[in-house]
Protein backbone atom coordinates (compact mmCIF):
# COMPACT_ATOMS: atom_id res chain seq x y z
CA UNK A 1 0.00 0.00 0.00
CA UNK A 2 2.81 2.05 0.97
CA UNK A 3 4.72 1.10 -2.26
CA UNK A 4 1.47 2.18 -4.60
CA UNK A 5 1.11 6.08 -2.71
CA UNK A 6 4.95 6.29 -3.21
CA UNK A 7 4.74 5.52 -6.80
CA UNK A 8 2.04 7.75 -7.58
CA UNK A 9 4.08 10.67 -5.58
CA UNK A 10 7.41 9.83 -7.43
CA UNK A 11 4.61 9.93 -10.27
CA UNK A 12 3.18 13.58 -8.89
CA UNK A 13 6.57 14.99 -8.99
CA UNK A 14 7.80 13.39 -12.04
CA UNK A 15 4.82 15.63 -13.84
CA UNK A 16 5.36 18.26 -12.14
CA UNK A 17 8.97 18.61 -13.18
CA UNK A 18 8.07 17.47 -16.86
CA UNK A 19 5.30 20.52 -16.76
CA UNK A 20 7.75 22.92 -15.26
CA UNK A 21 10.19 22.18 -18.14
CA UNK A 22 7.82 22.83 -20.86
CA UNK A 23 6.22 26.05 -19.50
CA UNK A 24 9.92 26.85 -19.00
CA UNK A 25 11.51 25.66 -22.67
CA UNK A 26 7.74 27.38 -24.03
CA UNK A 27 8.43 30.72 -22.59
CA UNK A 28 12.39 30.75 -24.04
CA UNK A 29 11.10 29.67 -27.39
CA UNK A 30 8.40 32.32 -27.57
CA UNK A 31 11.25 35.25 -26.19
CA UNK A 32 13.46 33.81 -28.88
CA UNK A 33 11.40 34.33 -31.75
CA UNK A 34 10.49 38.18 -30.40
CA UNK A 35 14.02 38.68 -30.30
CA UNK A 36 15.17 37.27 -34.30
CA UNK A 37 11.38 39.10 -35.23
CA UNK A 38 13.31 42.43 -34.10
CA UNK A 39 16.25 41.39 -35.90
CA UNK A 40 14.96 40.11 -39.02
CA UNK A 41 12.48 43.46 -38.70
CA UNK A 42 9.37 40.98 -39.19
CA UNK A 43 7.08 43.13 -38.00
CA UNK A 44 3.20 42.36 -38.14
CA UNK A 45 3.17 46.34 -40.08
CA UNK A 46 5.52 45.64 -42.47
CA UNK A 47 3.54 41.99 -43.38
CA UNK A 48 0.59 44.24 -43.83
CA UNK A 49 2.40 46.83 -46.29
CA UNK A 50 3.63 43.66 -48.45
CA UNK A 51 0.65 41.62 -48.29
CA UNK A 52 -1.88 43.51 -50.36
CA UNK A 53 1.20 44.58 -53.04
CA UNK A 54 1.44 40.66 -53.16
CA UNK A 55 -2.24 40.51 -53.50
CA UNK A 56 -1.90 42.67 -56.70
CA UNK A 57 0.98 40.45 -58.14
CA UNK A 58 -0.89 37.08 -57.84
CA UNK A 59 -3.86 39.35 -59.57
CA UNK A 60 -1.49 39.93 -62.63
CA UNK A 61 -0.50 36.40 -62.66
CA UNK A 62 -4.02 34.94 -63.22
CA UNK A 63 -3.95 33.74 -66.54
CA UNK A 64 -6.32 35.49 -69.06
CA UNK A 65 -8.38 32.12 -69.67
CA UNK A 66 -12.27 32.35 -70.98
CA UNK A 67 -14.12 29.42 -71.31
CA UNK A 68 -15.26 29.67 -74.11
CA UNK A 69 -12.14 29.33 -76.19
CA UNK A 70 -10.51 27.44 -73.36
CA UNK A 71 -9.43 24.46 -75.69
CA UNK A 72 -9.22 26.34 -79.28
CA UNK A 73 -6.22 26.89 -81.35
CA UNK A 74 -2.92 28.70 -80.27
CA UNK A 75 -4.00 31.98 -82.14
CA UNK A 76 -6.91 32.33 -80.22
CA UNK A 77 -6.44 34.55 -76.46
CA UNK A 78 -7.93 32.99 -74.06
CA UNK A 79 -7.40 29.35 -74.86
CA UNK A 80 -4.94 27.32 -72.94
CA UNK A 81 -2.55 26.98 -75.99
CA UNK A 82 -2.77 30.94 -76.33
CA UNK A 83 -1.31 30.56 -71.94
CA UNK A 84 1.07 28.25 -72.57
CA UNK A 85 2.11 29.42 -76.00
CA UNK A 86 5.36 28.10 -75.85
CA UNK A 87 5.42 24.45 -73.55
CA UNK A 88 6.88 22.84 -75.81
CA UNK A 89 10.18 24.79 -75.05
CA UNK A 90 9.60 24.95 -71.68
CA UNK A 91 8.64 21.35 -70.92
CA UNK A 92 12.36 20.91 -72.19
CA UNK A 93 13.66 23.19 -70.16
CA UNK A 94 11.92 21.76 -66.98
CA UNK A 95 13.17 18.54 -68.39
CA UNK A 96 16.58 19.75 -68.51
CA UNK A 97 16.11 21.18 -64.57
CA UNK A 98 15.44 17.57 -63.90
CA UNK A 99 17.82 15.80 -65.68
CA UNK A 100 20.13 18.66 -63.52
CA UNK A 101 18.55 17.33 -60.51
CA UNK A 102 18.71 13.48 -61.30
CA UNK A 103 22.35 13.39 -62.10
CA UNK A 104 23.53 15.71 -59.59
CA UNK A 105 21.81 13.35 -56.94
CA UNK A 106 23.35 10.24 -58.56
CA UNK A 107 26.98 11.54 -58.44
CA UNK A 108 26.40 12.80 -55.11
CA UNK A 109 24.99 9.75 -53.92
CA UNK A 110 27.94 7.76 -55.10
CA UNK A 111 30.17 9.81 -53.32
CA UNK A 112 28.25 9.86 -50.47
CA UNK A 113 28.53 5.81 -50.06
CA UNK A 114 31.92 5.66 -50.29
CA UNK A 115 32.24 8.39 -47.65
CA UNK A 116 29.53 7.63 -45.02
CA UNK A 117 31.22 4.17 -43.94
CA UNK A 118 33.88 5.79 -42.35
CA UNK A 119 32.11 8.67 -40.85
CA UNK A 120 30.23 5.81 -38.60
CA UNK A 121 31.08 5.81 -35.39
CA UNK A 122 30.45 2.19 -35.30
CA UNK A 123 33.01 1.71 -38.28
CA UNK A 124 35.45 3.79 -38.80
CA UNK A 125 38.50 2.17 -37.70
CA UNK A 126 39.57 5.02 -34.85
CA UNK A 127 38.13 8.52 -33.75
CA UNK A 128 40.25 9.99 -35.90
CA UNK A 129 39.10 8.83 -38.81
CA UNK A 130 35.66 9.53 -37.92
CA UNK A 131 35.89 12.85 -37.28
CA UNK A 132 37.90 13.96 -40.35
CA UNK A 133 35.43 11.80 -42.58
CA UNK A 134 32.62 14.02 -40.55
CA UNK A 135 34.34 17.39 -40.59
CA UNK A 136 34.25 16.65 -44.75
CA UNK A 137 30.48 15.70 -44.98
CA UNK A 138 29.91 18.86 -42.70
CA UNK A 139 32.07 21.25 -44.95
CA UNK A 140 30.11 19.43 -48.24
CA UNK A 141 26.54 20.18 -46.20
CA UNK A 142 27.48 23.54 -45.18
CA UNK A 143 27.44 25.46 -48.62
CA UNK A 144 24.08 25.97 -50.12
CA UNK A 145 23.64 24.61 -53.40
CA UNK A 146 23.25 28.32 -54.52
CA UNK A 147 26.80 29.41 -52.91
CA UNK A 148 28.12 26.79 -54.87
CA UNK A 149 26.51 27.42 -58.28
CA UNK A 150 27.36 31.49 -57.76
CA UNK A 151 30.98 30.29 -57.90
CA UNK A 152 30.50 27.47 -60.45
CA UNK A 153 28.75 29.81 -62.95
CA UNK A 154 31.90 32.17 -62.72
CA UNK A 155 34.12 28.82 -63.01
CA UNK A 156 32.99 26.92 -65.69
CA UNK A 157 30.22 29.61 -67.93
CA UNK A 158 26.31 29.67 -67.90
CA UNK A 159 25.18 26.43 -68.40
CA UNK A 160 23.81 23.10 -66.66
CA UNK A 161 27.40 21.89 -65.83
CA UNK A 162 27.60 24.58 -62.98
CA UNK A 163 23.92 23.75 -61.64
CA UNK A 164 24.96 19.98 -61.68
CA UNK A 165 28.09 20.34 -59.69
CA UNK A 166 26.99 22.85 -57.46
CA UNK A 167 23.46 20.51 -56.56
CA UNK A 168 25.75 17.49 -56.36
CA UNK A 169 28.38 18.79 -54.28
CA UNK A 170 25.97 20.09 -51.60
CA UNK A 171 23.85 16.51 -51.68
CA UNK A 172 27.35 14.75 -50.71
CA UNK A 173 27.40 16.30 -47.98
CA UNK A 174 23.86 16.12 -47.11
CA UNK A 175 23.54 12.79 -48.27
CA UNK A 176 26.51 11.86 -46.63
CA UNK A 177 25.54 12.28 -43.03
CA UNK A 178 22.19 10.65 -43.19
CA UNK A 179 23.74 7.39 -44.82
CA UNK A 180 26.26 7.77 -41.40
CA UNK A 181 23.39 7.32 -39.02
CA UNK A 182 21.47 4.90 -41.26
CA UNK A 183 24.41 3.14 -40.89
CA UNK A 184 25.09 3.84 -37.48
CA UNK A 185 21.42 2.38 -36.39
CA UNK A 186 22.45 -1.04 -38.25
CA UNK A 187 22.51 -4.43 -36.55
CA UNK A 188 26.14 -5.53 -35.90
CA UNK A 189 26.29 -9.03 -35.67
CA UNK A 190 26.64 -9.53 -38.85
CA UNK A 191 29.40 -7.64 -38.71
CA UNK A 192 31.42 -9.04 -36.01
CA UNK A 193 30.70 -12.87 -37.79
CA UNK A 194 32.03 -11.38 -40.61
CA UNK A 195 35.00 -9.69 -39.21
CA UNK A 196 35.49 -13.08 -37.45
CA UNK A 197 36.08 -15.19 -40.60
CA UNK A 198 38.92 -12.95 -41.83
CA UNK A 199 37.54 -10.68 -43.77
CA UNK A 200 39.15 -7.14 -44.61
CA UNK A 201 37.25 -3.76 -43.60
CA UNK A 202 35.66 -3.50 -47.13
CA UNK A 203 34.76 -7.06 -46.82
CA UNK A 204 32.94 -6.59 -43.94
CA UNK A 205 30.96 -3.36 -44.87
CA UNK A 206 30.16 -4.64 -48.05
CA UNK A 207 28.31 -8.03 -46.74
CA UNK A 208 27.23 -7.41 -43.43
CA UNK A 209 26.58 -3.56 -43.52
CA UNK A 210 25.35 -2.66 -47.03
CA UNK A 211 22.42 -5.00 -47.81
CA UNK A 212 21.00 -4.14 -44.40
CA UNK A 213 21.17 0.13 -44.81
CA UNK A 214 20.65 -0.28 -48.90
CA UNK A 215 16.76 0.00 -48.86
CA UNK A 216 16.83 3.05 -46.75
CA UNK A 217 19.94 4.73 -48.72
CA UNK A 218 17.40 4.34 -51.47
CA UNK A 219 14.57 5.87 -49.78
CA UNK A 220 16.91 8.92 -48.80
CA UNK A 221 18.39 9.07 -52.39
CA UNK A 222 14.59 9.85 -53.85
CA UNK A 223 13.76 12.29 -51.07
CA UNK A 224 17.20 14.11 -52.20
CA UNK A 225 16.07 14.12 -55.78
CA UNK A 226 12.78 15.58 -54.86
CA UNK A 227 15.06 18.30 -52.71
CA UNK A 228 17.22 18.75 -56.02
CA UNK A 229 14.46 19.29 -58.62
CA UNK A 230 13.07 22.31 -56.49
CA UNK A 231 16.97 23.17 -55.91
CA UNK A 232 17.75 23.11 -59.70
CA UNK A 233 15.44 25.22 -60.36
CA UNK A 234 16.19 28.11 -58.01
CA UNK A 235 19.64 27.66 -59.21
CA UNK A 236 18.77 28.34 -62.93
CA UNK A 237 18.02 32.20 -61.78
CA UNK A 238 22.05 32.82 -61.57
CA UNK A 239 22.41 31.20 -64.66
CA UNK A 240 23.19 27.48 -64.02
CA UNK A 241 20.62 26.21 -66.33
CA UNK A 242 17.17 24.73 -66.97
CA UNK A 243 13.53 26.11 -66.54
CA UNK A 244 14.59 28.64 -63.14
CA UNK A 245 17.03 30.54 -66.13
CA UNK A 246 14.04 31.05 -68.48
CA UNK A 247 11.71 31.67 -65.31
CA UNK A 248 14.18 34.40 -64.00
CA UNK A 249 13.89 36.43 -67.88
CA UNK A 250 10.18 36.11 -67.45
CA UNK A 251 10.29 37.73 -63.68
CA UNK A 252 12.55 40.50 -64.49
CA UNK A 253 10.90 41.34 -68.12
CA UNK A 254 7.43 41.36 -65.99
CA UNK A 255 5.58 38.95 -68.49
CA UNK A 256 3.06 38.39 -65.91
CA UNK A 257 1.50 35.61 -68.44
CA UNK A 258 4.30 33.70 -69.04
CA UNK A 259 5.13 33.55 -65.54
CA UNK A 260 1.79 31.74 -64.37
CA UNK A 261 2.73 29.48 -67.49
CA UNK A 262 5.58 28.64 -66.78
CA UNK A 263 4.74 28.54 -62.37
CA UNK A 264 2.25 25.92 -63.32
CA UNK A 265 4.23 23.86 -65.12
CA UNK A 266 6.31 23.37 -62.62
CA UNK A 267 4.00 23.03 -59.98
CA UNK A 268 3.29 20.06 -62.31
CA UNK A 269 6.62 18.63 -63.07
CA UNK A 270 7.16 18.40 -59.15
CA UNK A 271 4.11 17.03 -58.09
CA UNK A 272 4.70 14.14 -60.50
CA UNK A 273 8.34 13.49 -59.50
CA UNK A 274 7.40 13.70 -55.51
CA UNK A 275 3.96 11.45 -56.07
CA UNK A 276 6.33 8.83 -58.44
CA UNK A 277 8.86 9.18 -56.20
CA UNK A 278 7.21 8.89 -52.72
CA UNK A 279 5.37 5.64 -54.60
CA UNK A 280 9.33 4.19 -55.33
CA UNK A 281 10.44 5.06 -51.97
CA UNK A 282 7.31 3.05 -50.14
CA UNK A 283 8.51 0.13 -52.08
CA UNK A 284 11.88 0.15 -51.44
CA UNK A 285 11.44 0.38 -47.46
CA UNK A 286 9.01 -2.60 -47.85
CA UNK A 287 10.63 -5.01 -50.83
CA UNK A 288 13.11 -6.84 -49.66
CA UNK A 289 16.46 -6.57 -51.34
CA UNK B 1 42.06 -33.03 -44.39
CA UNK B 2 45.22 -31.90 -44.78
CA UNK B 3 45.80 -28.54 -42.78
CA UNK B 4 48.09 -29.59 -39.33
CA UNK B 5 46.53 -28.79 -36.40
CA UNK B 6 48.22 -27.51 -33.53
CA UNK B 7 47.66 -26.91 -29.94
CA UNK B 8 46.48 -23.91 -28.14
CA UNK B 9 48.49 -22.57 -25.64
CA UNK B 10 47.20 -20.12 -23.43
CA UNK B 11 49.02 -18.13 -19.95
CA UNK B 12 48.27 -15.87 -18.00
CA UNK B 13 45.47 -14.34 -20.44
CA UNK B 14 43.44 -11.44 -18.21
CA UNK B 15 41.15 -8.88 -19.65
CA UNK B 16 39.70 -6.07 -17.69
CA UNK B 17 37.21 -3.30 -18.58
CA UNK B 18 37.67 -0.57 -16.20
CA UNK B 19 37.36 -2.25 -12.59
CA UNK B 20 35.72 -5.29 -13.87
CA UNK B 21 37.94 -8.05 -14.70
CA UNK B 22 36.43 -10.18 -16.97
CA UNK B 23 38.97 -13.07 -17.36
CA UNK B 24 41.35 -13.37 -15.15
CA UNK B 25 45.05 -15.06 -15.06
CA UNK B 26 44.05 -17.89 -17.16
CA UNK B 27 46.13 -20.61 -18.11
CA UNK B 28 44.83 -23.70 -20.27
CA UNK B 29 46.17 -25.73 -22.67
CA UNK B 30 43.84 -28.01 -25.46
CA UNK B 31 45.30 -30.16 -27.47
CA UNK B 32 44.55 -30.08 -31.40
CA UNK B 33 41.56 -32.34 -31.89
CA UNK B 34 39.09 -31.13 -28.71
CA UNK B 35 36.38 -30.38 -27.82
CA UNK B 36 36.53 -28.47 -25.05
CA UNK B 37 33.08 -27.26 -23.43
CA UNK B 38 33.69 -23.88 -20.85
CA UNK B 39 30.95 -23.61 -18.29
CA UNK B 40 29.96 -21.23 -15.76
CA UNK B 41 27.48 -18.81 -14.78
CA UNK B 42 26.29 -15.50 -16.88
CA UNK B 43 29.42 -12.72 -16.37
CA UNK B 44 32.00 -15.10 -15.60
CA UNK B 45 33.80 -14.51 -18.65
CA UNK B 46 33.56 -17.10 -21.04
CA UNK B 47 32.50 -14.94 -24.15
CA UNK B 48 35.23 -12.35 -23.25
CA UNK B 49 37.93 -15.57 -23.41
CA UNK B 50 37.29 -16.76 -26.86
CA UNK B 51 36.82 -13.55 -28.24
CA UNK B 52 40.06 -12.56 -27.29
CA UNK B 53 41.02 -16.26 -28.37
CA UNK B 54 40.15 -15.03 -32.18
CA UNK B 55 40.94 -11.49 -31.35
CA UNK B 56 37.49 -9.82 -31.72
CA UNK B 57 39.09 -8.46 -28.15
CA UNK B 58 42.28 -7.81 -26.93
CA UNK B 59 43.64 -8.98 -23.89
CA UNK B 60 44.66 -6.89 -21.50
CA UNK B 61 47.52 -9.30 -20.33
CA UNK B 62 49.10 -12.45 -20.96
CA UNK B 63 49.91 -15.27 -24.59
CA UNK B 64 47.84 -17.14 -26.35
CA UNK B 65 49.93 -19.05 -28.77
CA UNK B 66 48.53 -21.79 -31.60
CA UNK B 67 51.71 -24.11 -32.00
CA UNK B 68 54.66 -22.27 -33.33
CA UNK B 69 52.25 -18.81 -33.93
CA UNK B 70 52.18 -15.88 -30.86
CA UNK B 71 48.54 -15.18 -31.65
CA UNK B 72 48.15 -11.95 -29.46
CA UNK B 73 51.22 -10.60 -31.55
CA UNK B 74 49.28 -10.83 -34.88
CA UNK B 75 48.23 -7.59 -37.05
CA UNK B 76 46.69 -6.72 -40.29
CA UNK B 77 47.07 -9.59 -42.64
CA UNK B 78 48.30 -12.23 -40.55
CA UNK B 79 45.73 -11.44 -37.81
CA UNK B 80 42.90 -11.72 -40.44
CA UNK B 81 44.29 -15.44 -41.49
CA UNK B 82 44.12 -16.10 -37.80
CA UNK B 83 40.45 -15.51 -37.33
CA UNK B 84 39.96 -17.61 -40.55
CA UNK B 85 41.83 -20.34 -39.00
CA UNK B 86 39.82 -19.72 -35.80
CA UNK B 87 36.12 -19.84 -36.81
CA UNK B 88 33.40 -18.37 -34.43
CA UNK B 89 29.86 -19.44 -34.09
CA UNK B 90 27.01 -17.29 -32.21
CA UNK B 91 24.31 -17.04 -29.57
CA UNK B 92 22.78 -14.98 -32.01
CA UNK B 93 23.92 -16.66 -35.36
CA UNK B 94 24.54 -13.32 -36.50
CA UNK B 95 23.77 -14.41 -40.34
CA UNK B 96 22.94 -11.37 -42.90
CA UNK B 97 19.15 -11.61 -42.65
CA UNK B 98 18.13 -10.02 -45.86
CA UNK B 99 20.89 -12.11 -48.47
CA UNK B 100 20.22 -15.76 -49.52
CA UNK B 101 21.74 -19.36 -47.32
CA UNK B 102 23.89 -19.43 -50.25
CA UNK B 103 25.58 -15.97 -49.58
CA UNK B 104 26.07 -16.44 -46.48
CA UNK B 105 27.72 -19.73 -46.51
CA UNK B 106 30.09 -17.95 -49.21
CA UNK B 107 30.87 -15.41 -46.01
CA UNK B 108 33.20 -17.93 -45.12
CA UNK B 109 35.48 -17.48 -48.27
CA UNK B 110 36.29 -13.94 -48.13
CA UNK B 111 39.39 -14.47 -46.80
CA UNK B 112 40.71 -16.73 -49.51
CA UNK B 113 39.25 -14.34 -52.24
CA UNK B 114 41.38 -11.29 -53.76
CA UNK B 115 39.62 -8.81 -52.37
CA UNK B 116 38.40 -6.87 -55.14
CA UNK B 117 36.24 -9.80 -57.06
CA UNK B 118 35.07 -10.33 -53.64
CA UNK B 119 33.96 -6.85 -53.44
CA UNK B 120 31.73 -7.76 -56.58
CA UNK B 121 30.67 -11.00 -55.48
CA UNK B 122 32.41 -12.72 -57.57
CA UNK B 123 32.88 -16.48 -56.09
CA UNK B 124 34.27 -19.17 -58.09
CA UNK B 125 32.21 -22.08 -58.78
CA UNK B 126 34.25 -24.08 -57.35
CA UNK B 127 33.37 -22.48 -53.87
CA UNK B 128 29.44 -22.18 -54.43
CA UNK B 129 30.21 -26.48 -54.82
CA UNK B 130 32.05 -26.07 -51.53
CA UNK B 131 28.67 -24.16 -50.16
CA UNK B 132 26.53 -26.43 -51.55
CA UNK B 133 28.54 -30.00 -50.46
CA UNK B 134 28.33 -27.91 -47.19
CA UNK B 135 24.85 -27.06 -47.10
CA UNK B 136 24.24 -30.71 -48.15
CA UNK B 137 25.80 -32.24 -45.36
CA UNK B 138 23.35 -30.42 -42.96
CA UNK B 139 20.63 -31.13 -44.83
CA UNK B 140 19.75 -27.28 -45.53
CA UNK B 141 20.16 -28.20 -49.57
CA UNK B 142 16.80 -27.13 -50.06
CA UNK B 143 16.91 -23.98 -48.15
CA UNK B 144 19.75 -22.86 -50.06
CA UNK B 145 18.51 -19.94 -51.91
CA UNK B 146 15.51 -18.88 -49.27
CA UNK B 147 16.42 -15.52 -47.37
CA UNK B 148 18.14 -16.29 -44.38
CA UNK B 149 16.02 -14.42 -42.07
CA UNK B 150 13.40 -16.56 -42.75
CA UNK B 151 14.52 -19.79 -41.13
CA UNK B 152 14.34 -20.81 -37.98
CA UNK B 153 16.81 -20.24 -35.07
CA UNK B 154 18.05 -23.95 -35.31
CA UNK B 155 18.51 -24.11 -39.18
CA UNK B 156 20.12 -20.55 -38.73
CA UNK B 157 22.73 -21.93 -36.61
CA UNK B 158 23.70 -24.76 -38.97
CA UNK B 159 23.92 -22.32 -41.98
CA UNK B 160 26.20 -20.03 -39.56
CA UNK B 161 27.94 -23.69 -38.46
CA UNK B 162 28.86 -24.18 -42.70
CA UNK B 163 29.41 -20.87 -43.05
CA UNK B 164 32.56 -21.37 -40.50
CA UNK B 165 33.76 -24.64 -42.27
CA UNK B 166 34.11 -22.54 -45.52
CA UNK B 167 36.95 -20.94 -43.71
CA UNK B 168 38.61 -24.65 -43.50
CA UNK B 169 39.22 -23.46 -40.01
CA UNK B 170 41.95 -25.50 -38.04
CA UNK B 171 39.88 -24.69 -34.78
CA UNK B 172 36.13 -23.56 -34.01
CA UNK B 173 35.00 -21.78 -31.21
CA UNK B 174 30.98 -21.51 -30.19
CA UNK B 175 29.46 -19.10 -28.01
CA UNK B 176 26.61 -20.58 -26.45
CA UNK B 177 25.38 -22.27 -29.81
CA UNK B 178 22.42 -23.28 -28.60
CA UNK B 179 21.20 -20.65 -26.06
CA UNK B 180 18.50 -19.26 -28.30
CA UNK B 181 17.45 -23.01 -29.38
CA UNK B 182 14.46 -25.22 -28.71
CA UNK B 183 15.49 -28.46 -26.82
CA UNK B 184 15.24 -30.32 -30.56
CA UNK B 185 17.69 -27.97 -32.19
CA UNK B 186 20.23 -27.88 -30.12
CA UNK B 187 20.82 -31.41 -30.36
CA UNK B 188 21.05 -30.61 -34.12
CA UNK B 189 23.26 -28.46 -33.60
CA UNK B 190 25.57 -30.33 -31.13
CA UNK B 191 25.53 -33.07 -32.86
CA UNK B 192 26.89 -31.21 -36.02
CA UNK B 193 29.60 -29.72 -33.91
CA UNK B 194 30.09 -33.18 -32.71
CA UNK B 195 30.43 -34.39 -36.09
CA UNK B 196 32.43 -31.91 -37.48
CA UNK B 197 34.94 -32.58 -34.03
CA UNK B 198 35.11 -36.33 -34.91
CA UNK B 199 35.49 -36.41 -38.64
CA UNK B 200 37.19 -33.09 -38.92
CA UNK B 201 39.40 -32.79 -36.46
CA UNK B 202 38.78 -29.54 -35.57
CA UNK B 203 39.55 -28.29 -32.21
CA UNK B 204 36.17 -26.91 -30.80
CA UNK B 205 35.89 -24.73 -27.88
CA UNK B 206 32.05 -24.27 -26.95
CA UNK B 207 30.54 -21.94 -24.03
CA UNK B 208 27.57 -24.00 -23.13
CA UNK B 209 25.00 -23.41 -20.28
CA UNK B 210 23.93 -26.51 -19.75
CA UNK B 211 26.19 -28.77 -17.76
CA UNK B 212 23.93 -32.00 -19.28
CA UNK B 213 25.23 -30.93 -22.83
CA UNK B 214 28.31 -30.34 -21.80
CA UNK B 215 28.59 -33.81 -19.85
CA UNK B 216 27.09 -35.69 -23.45
CA UNK B 217 29.48 -33.77 -25.70
CA UNK B 218 32.43 -32.81 -24.54
CA UNK B 219 36.19 -34.66 -23.93
CA UNK B 220 36.56 -31.96 -21.57
CA UNK B 221 34.70 -29.13 -19.36
CA UNK B 222 36.27 -26.08 -18.10
CA UNK B 223 34.26 -23.97 -15.66
CA UNK B 224 34.83 -20.26 -14.96
CA UNK B 225 33.97 -18.20 -12.11
CA UNK B 226 34.40 -14.52 -11.88
CA UNK B 227 37.08 -14.85 -14.51
CA UNK B 228 39.17 -17.67 -12.89
CA UNK B 229 38.90 -21.55 -13.79
CA UNK B 230 37.74 -23.38 -10.74
CA UNK B 231 37.10 -26.91 -12.29
CA UNK B 232 39.01 -28.40 -15.23
CA UNK B 233 38.64 -32.43 -15.69
CA UNK B 234 36.24 -34.51 -17.94
CA UNK B 235 32.50 -34.43 -17.84
CA UNK B 236 32.49 -37.34 -15.62
CA UNK B 237 34.66 -35.96 -12.23
CA UNK B 238 31.15 -32.77 -13.10
CA UNK B 239 28.94 -34.59 -10.18
CA UNK B 240 26.52 -32.28 -8.10
CA UNK B 241 28.80 -32.00 -5.46
CA UNK B 242 31.54 -30.43 -7.24
CA UNK B 243 29.69 -28.54 -8.76
CA UNK B 244 27.96 -27.59 -4.85
CA UNK B 245 31.47 -26.74 -4.29
CA UNK B 246 32.61 -24.58 -6.54
CA UNK B 247 29.36 -22.01 -7.05
CA UNK B 248 27.82 -23.12 -3.56
CA UNK B 249 24.64 -23.93 -5.56
CA UNK B 250 22.39 -27.08 -6.76
CA UNK B 251 22.78 -27.43 -10.50
CA UNK B 252 18.90 -26.80 -10.72
CA UNK B 253 20.27 -23.53 -9.25
CA UNK B 254 22.74 -23.25 -11.89
CA UNK B 255 20.57 -23.90 -14.73
CA UNK B 256 17.71 -21.62 -13.40
CA UNK B 257 20.34 -18.15 -12.80
CA UNK B 258 20.66 -18.61 -16.76
CA UNK B 259 17.44 -20.00 -18.29
CA UNK B 260 15.28 -17.22 -19.85
CA UNK B 261 12.06 -17.77 -17.02
CA UNK B 262 10.35 -15.03 -19.09
CA UNK B 263 10.23 -17.31 -22.40
CA UNK B 264 6.72 -19.09 -21.76
CA UNK B 265 5.37 -15.18 -21.34
CA UNK B 266 7.24 -13.69 -24.46
CA UNK B 267 5.38 -16.36 -26.54
CA UNK B 268 1.89 -15.22 -25.17
CA UNK B 269 2.58 -11.71 -26.52
N1 LIG C 1 32.74 -4.73 -23.90
C1 LIG C 1 32.62 -4.77 -22.56
N2 LIG C 1 32.70 -3.64 -21.83
C2 LIG C 1 32.60 -3.68 -20.48
N3 LIG C 1 32.39 -4.77 -19.77
C3 LIG C 1 32.29 -5.94 -20.42
C4 LIG C 1 32.38 -6.00 -21.86
N4 LIG C 1 32.24 -7.28 -22.25
C5 LIG C 1 32.08 -8.00 -21.10
N5 LIG C 1 32.10 -7.20 -20.02
C6 LIG C 1 31.97 -7.64 -18.61
O1 LIG C 1 32.84 -8.70 -18.41
C7 LIG C 1 32.27 -9.71 -17.62
C8 LIG C 1 32.28 -11.04 -18.35
O2 LIG C 1 31.41 -10.97 -19.47
P1 LIG C 1 31.23 -12.15 -20.50
O3 LIG C 1 32.56 -12.59 -20.98
O4 LIG C 1 30.26 -11.70 -21.53
O5 LIG C 1 30.58 -13.28 -19.59
P2 LIG C 1 29.78 -14.60 -20.03
O6 LIG C 1 29.95 -14.78 -21.50
O7 LIG C 1 30.37 -15.69 -19.22
O8 LIG C 1 28.36 -14.33 -19.66
C9 LIG C 1 30.87 -9.23 -17.27
O9 LIG C 1 30.92 -8.64 -16.00
C10 LIG C 1 30.58 -8.20 -18.32
O10 LIG C 1 29.72 -7.22 -17.81
MG1 LIG D 1 28.46 -14.78 -23.00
Amino acid sequence: MSGATSIEQAFQARRRQRRARAVAGGALLLGLLIVSAVIAEAFLDALGAGLPRMGEYFGRLIPDLHLAELFAGSKIQGSLAFWMYRADSWLWLLFETSQIAALATLAGAMIAVLLCFPAASNLAPNRATYLVFRRLLELFRTVPDIVYALILVWAFGVGPLAGILAIGLHTVGALGKLFAEVVENSTMGPWHATLATGANWAQCVRYAILPQVLPNFLSYVLLRFEVNVRGATVIGFVGAGGIGQELYQVISFSYYQEISAIVALIILGVVAIDLSSAWLRHRAIRQPA
Amino acid sequence: MSIARESLRIHGLSCRFGAVTAVDEIDLDVPAGQMLAVIGRSGAGKSTLLRMINRLQEPSTGSIAYGPTDVTALRGRALRDWRRDCAMIFQQFNLIGRADVLTNVLIGRLNHRPWLPSLLGLFTEAERAMAVQALDRFGLLDIALQRADTLSGGQQQRVALCRALLQEPRMLLADEPIASLDPHNARLVMDALRQINREDGLTILANLHHLDTARAYCDRVVALDRGRIVFDDIPDRLTPDVIMAIYNITEQEFHAADTPVAEPMRQIQ
